[in-house]
């Protein structure tokens, strides 16, 4: 069953918000407002430039693959062993912007489950034990 | 091929021996009971139990050889746990609800 669903997944968040272009692409790019709604990140709005990101769980791998200011932002994503690539597209509106995140990425095959499960999981295990430990 | 609940997958690798156990054999390989006691510290009644509650998880494997048994890895079992879609929807709303909190606090 696993195996037919080895396809591309990706996962897509839009939103419509009350502010211009220009002001989230700040949020988006500059890392002192990036700490404050995504993680800790030593982000650069450069072509090819290799950043990372640091959450409570681990870190994630990033670099930027096109960049469009006020327009559009990609970089790859890669953590817990997964390789993905995340886009933002900013669309001017009447009322502000249409925010749009997508991130693509592949099934791990049993290679990349099993480099997650020697490096990247333990970190995500100790999380999810918190998790389990509240009460429903 | 069956896969167990992610419910089973999750109690079976929260507790941390057990996922100690089932760390070594992705490292190792293949491992007997006796090997596996001799690195857990803890006694072999208690690691055989353990190797129970993750072979009913389907995150481990036992191979009968003579009077031994040999375990090992199942990684694919992980799968429903690397189901990053489902996880990753749930971690982006709640950054964009922050994204929208920082945005209101800009305008100040």
């Amino acid at each position: 069953m696993n195996q037919a669903a080895t396809a591309t997944q990706s996962v897509i968040v839009e939103r419509n918000l009350p502010h211009p272009p220009e002001k989230i692409w700040r949020a988006l790019t500059q890392p002192h407002l990036i700490e404050e709604w995504l993680m800790k990140a030593d982000f650069k709005p450069v072509l090819d430039h290799r950043f990372s990101l640091q959450a409570d769980w681990g870190t994630v791998q990033c670099q930027v693959t096109a960049i469009d200011p006020n327009k559009s932002l990609a970089y790859r994503w890669d953590a817990l062993g997964i390789e993905t690539v995340v886009t933002w597209t900013l669309t001017p509106t009447p009322s502000g912007t249409h925010l749009r995140m997508e991130q693509t990425g592949f099934r791990p095959d049993q290679k990349q489950a099993y480099h997650g499960a020697r490096h990247g999981w333990p970190a995500f295990f100790d999380k999810l034990e918190q998790v389990l430990a509240r009460p429903d | 091929m069956t896969s167990a609940s992610p419910d089973i997958l999750f109690r079976s690798l929260a507790d941390p021996t057990r996922r100690a156990i089932f760390e070594q054999l992705c490292r190792d390989g293949e491992l007997t009971v006796g090997a596996l006691t001799a690195r857990a510290g803890i006694s072999q009644p208690a690691v055989s139990k353990h190797l129970g509650v993750l072979k009913q998880a389907g995150l481990v494997r036992d191979r009968h050889q003579g009077r031994q048994t040999h375990y090992s890895a199942q990684v694919s079992a992980l799968a429903p746990l690397i189901d990053w879609s489902s996880q990753m929807t749930g971690f982006w709303h709640s950054r964009f609800d922050q994204l929208e909190e920082l945005l209101k606090r800009m305008d100040q």
